[in-house]
């Protein structure tokens, strides 16, 4: 697969005025809200370093806690899987499901299903599937991928999600009001939700101590995915997991709060048992994680809570669009996470950031994330995933800045080129400044050469040659 | 578990050096709170609604307020109901409920939250596929916070414990919260306190 | 007190009447200033590009010509941020250490080590939008964030400017969010960064500001630029031009 041009994605998205206006205002929005929620807990700070603490000592101490969660959920009646990647998940997926003829499928938002691209996988063999969260089922309907993990259509205007109903589902186009559109969406997935003969969830988090699965949503879909019908299967990433519900507790709080502002969602369920006549599997799943744990720089990308707190105050992402990252993770930590999944692919991404550092400072388990995203730019150029024409440059750069002569060699003849070629010769696609910005000009001396003439004399000084 | 042992020993052979399990406060506030006006701003917050006295005539109440209530579930002695949750077979079927009125053991006044489990629900989606829900709560089983909620036996026991806060909306749509989305349309707590005689 | 000065490369050809500001500054301020004339870049552009082998020579150029000095000033809070944290493209050494531990944005300096409250010689009577580059605030802690709700609320570069009689401050919307520089962001991405230059200076211009002032001419070089392009040019001053007086 080619390598993601985030920036040229990116300057498309910025073109189209109204969804870059209306995903800008969104976010900054709830990034508001965030702000205010944390203002009503005077001791978020200290929450926030409880949370990357339990994080980091979970995964310093991984297989015991994953074996412990095993054996508890096994004890509780639950049937645990491991898959090792993403095929394997969804084979045992499929396999679950074909084992007992369960020809349709209900499933609650998890990004982990994303990465694995499962629905596409049942779909190709027969299996009808449901997504039951709003947004999710706007974007399945659309056949779009997920902009953003907490809001997958936010991207998207009433008036688009309008439009879309009216293509699929016949309801009024003119109808631009969500309070209506949450209504059409509700009649025509109750049914499917009461039918379905399997139903599917992800894991927020994994309670190692009890066995139990937790999720957390506004809209209860995930209690419905997994109480209605008598099948339920649970896919949940190896770094999911935490101890005890005491440390449960800390996550909950920071949770919703930095995702939108709201002190708790609506369902926060916790799942430990089959439930009554029912059938409960979990599958473990590891797709690179036990891998990205041995990375030393980037392990702590695995204490993400996916509460995309990161996305909504980011200010590239707010003006790019999450689906100009062409991943299942976008914005700041879809650049840490993703190029664990495929670097040549996304081996751009680590320089889609201003390294402003705003992501790390709302970041609720404190994952350096701005660090390690300027960390991953070595990596890139070590592994010589790297555009040609920015190398070059800087190998110029390198060369000039490294050569006291020769960089004051440059800075007289850039002044002079600078003068002497007229703008329209600048602003051609080789330079990229002039796009949308006035080249600054460059000074008729410059520090050096007023100093050498103000104050070196003056103070006596040797100027080398 | 055909890759088991391969993820755990990855897991084993990659794990980052020792870390230490912090300890967790209660972060309880210093002020002395009002747990039941707190917890009734909180949950109107989240859209729910609460009743501060039990209605004196309960029939009267739930018909005022859902008048094209038909099949009303109840598993509480306070009201009979005309459906229990063992009258529902397939447990999707409880989608055709118009209230489910159950009581709940535990509010967090932090939160506005209520807590759940198959012991109060029987049928486990009588409390998010109904179309409204009302619920019984004794004010004097409100704890402050979320630290102290996950204390209940309930996360330890039960099959399924569920924390409900307001009614089921989305925001899905441009940011906007909506209520219902697919659980209940309207939540409302009744401060009861429970019966002297039918505490346990 | 003796300090080197280091003149960010950008300010040295583009701007170098801040660098003129800064040294008056110091003077006015009774403190040995040395240039080292040998002096080039710290680095940083070839850093943040991944290009650690591109940097190492000038950073080895650099530890040359300020090791031996206990203090190296520059009027820039990126480059002070890259020379502190990032300063590791040459080897690890006792001088490379040194460097990174002498280094000190010129706000800083003036406010913390000199510790500056009064600039008797300089007057601004403007309205004056203060912008603090996310280096300062983020990686050097030279004014709160936003996104740290509980701390106190405080800014140095606010700090010393309050002690300039004239100065009208005015706020703006979304104070701390990032300008679009980002450094060689600015032409890898240069539609993001402009949008970004764009909506900040549409925050600023409705506050009623008469300048933007900022303690990194990399920040006001890139708003400079969108504004120009956008037909409404802005007034810009780095904050050693205002607190040395010699704009008015």
């Amino acid at each position: 697969m080619s390598t993601v041009d985030q920036a040229k994605n990116a300057a498309a998205f910025i073109d189209d005025k109204t969804h870059e206006r209306h995903l800008d205002q969104l976010l900054w929005m709830l990034r508001t809200k965030r702000d205010d929620a944390a203002r009503r807990v005077p001791e978020w700070e200290q929450l926030r370093d409880l949370a990357s603490k339990i994080k980091e000592h979970t995964l310093s101490n991984l297989a015991h806690y994953l074996e412990m969660f095993e054996s508890r959920a096994k004890a509780n009646g639950v049937t645990v899987h491991w898959a090792q990647d993403a095929h394997e998940h969804n084979q045992i997926v499929y396999q679950i499901l074909s084992d007992r003829k369960a020809d349709s499928l209900v499933k609650s938002k998890s990004m982990l299903t994303e990465e694995c691209d499962t629905r596409r996988f049942l779909e190709n063999r027969g299996i009808q599937v449901t997504e039951t969260d709003l947004g999710e089922r706007i974007q399945q309907l659309d056949d779009e991928s997920p902009s953003h993990i907490v809001g997958p259509a936010w991207h998207k205007t009433t008036q688009d999600v309008a439009n879309l109903f009216a293509r699929v589902y016949g309801s009024d186009k003119n109808k631009a009001d969500p309070v209506y559109l949450a209504h059409v969406m509700r009649e025509h997935t109750r049914p499917l939700i009461e039918q379905a003969k399997a139903g599917m969830t992800g894991a927020n988090f994994a309670v190692a101590e009890t066995g139990a699965v937790v999720t957390v949503t506004n809209e209860g879909n995930a209690d419905l995915s997994a109480n209605a019908p008598a099948l339920r299967i649970c896919s949940v990433g190896l770094e999911k997991i935490i101890p005890t519900n005491e440390h449960l507790a800390v996550f909950i709080r920071l949770l919703t709060r930095s995702a939108t502002g709201m002190a708790i969602t609506q369902y926060t369920s916790h799942f430990r048992a089959p439930r009554q006549n029912g059938e409960m599997h979990i599958i473990l799943v590891d797709n690179g994680r036990s891998s990205r744990l041995g990375m030393e720089k980037f392990w702590p990308s695995l204490k993400c809570i996916r509460c995309a707190a990161c996305m909504n105050t980011c200010p590239v992402y707010r003006r790019s669009g999450g689906l100009s990252y062409g991943s299942t993770y976008m914005g700041p930590i879809g650049i840490i996470m993703m190029p664990t999944f495929d670097i040549r692919r996304y081996s751009e991404l680590p320089f889609s950031s201003t390294l402003n550092g705003s992501c790390t400072n709302v970041c609720p388990v404190k994952i350096n994330i701005h660090e390690q995203i300027y960390a991953w730019r070595e990596v890139m150029e070590e592994k010589h995933q790297f555009k040609l024409v920015k190398k070059e440059a800087m190998i110029v750069a390198g060369k000039v800045l490294s050569h006291p002569r020769l960089y004051r060699m440059a800075a007289d003849s850039m002044e002079t080129s600078l003068k002497v070629l007229p703008r329209f010769a600048l602003y051609n696609h080789f330079n990229a400044w002039g796009r949308h910005r006035d080249i600054p000009q460059p000074a008729k001396e410059t520090f050096h050469d007023w100093y050498k003439k103000y104050r070196s004399q003056a103070a006596g000084q040797e100027v080398s040659r | 578990m055909s890759f088991r042992e391969t993820i755990l020993q990855n897991v084993r052979n990659n794990q980052p050096s020792y870390r230490e399990l912090p300890a967790i406060p209660k972060f309880h506030s210093e002020q002395l709170l009002d747990l039941k006006e707190k917890f009734v701003e909180e949950l109107k917050e989240l859209s729910g609604e609460v009743v501060t006295e039990p209605p004196i005539d309960f029939e009267k109440f739930l018909r005022n307020r859902f008048p094209d209530a038909k099949a009303i579930c109840s598993t509480v002695p306070e009201y009979a109901g005309n459906r229990k949750p063992e009258d529902i077979t397939r447990w999707s079927d409880a989608s055709s409920i118009d209230v489910t009125i159950v009581r709940s053991p535990l509010g967090v006044a932090e939160t506005g939250s209520v807590l759940f489990s198959e012991e109060e629900f029987r049928v486990n989606t009588i409390g998010v596929f109904a179309h409204d829900i009302v619920i019984l709560l004794d004010p004097a089983e409100i704890v402050e916070n979320i630290h102290d909620a996950y204390g209940h036996p309930h996360f330890r026991d039960k099959a399924y414990s569920l924390l409900m806060s307001g009614p089921s909306g989305s925001a899905d749509i441009a940011g906007t919260t909506v209520h219902p989305a697919q659980g209940v349309t309207t939540l409302t707590v009744i401060f009861w306190p429970m019966a002297a005689a039918t505490k346990v | 007190m003796q300090v080197a000065l280091m003149i960010p490369c950008y300010v040295d050809l583009f701007y170098p009447e801040v660098g003129v500001a800064t040294l008056e500054l110091l003077e006015k301020l009774k403190v040995d200033v040395v240039y080292p004339f040998d002096q080039t870049c710290c680095a940083q552009p070839m850093a943040n590009g991944g290009c650690y082998e591109e940097a190492r020579a000038t950073e080895e150029l650099f530890i040359k010509n300020f090791s031996a000095f206990d203090h190296i000033v520059t009027p820039s809070g990126s480059c002070t941020l890259h020379l502190r944290n990032k300063f590791t493209a040459a080897p690890d050494s006792p001088e490379r250490r040194k460097v990174s531990a002498s280094v000190y944005d010129l706000v800083e300096f003036l406010h913390d080590v000199l510790r500056v409250r009064e600039f008797p010689w300089a007057k601004f009577q403007h309205k004056v939008a203060l912008h603090t580059s996310c280096s300062a605030i983020r990686g050097l802690g030279l004014a709160s964030m936003s996104e740290r709700v509980h701390d106190a609320k405080f800014s140095k570069p606010k700090n010393l400017l309050e002690q300039v009689p004239g100065i009208d401050f005015v706020d703006f919307e979304r104070p701390d969010e990032c300008c679009g520089f980002g450094g060689t962001f600015s032409a890898t991405e240069e539609a993001v960064a402009a949008k970004m230059g764009y909506d900040k200076l549409e925050f600023i211009g409705k506050s009623g500001a008469d300048y933007l002032v900022s303690s990194d001419m990399s920040c006001l070089m890139h708003l400079q630029g969108c504004a120009h392009r956008l037909g409404a040019p802005l007034k810009v001053l780095h904050i050693a031009q205002v607190l040395n007086g010699v704009a008015q």
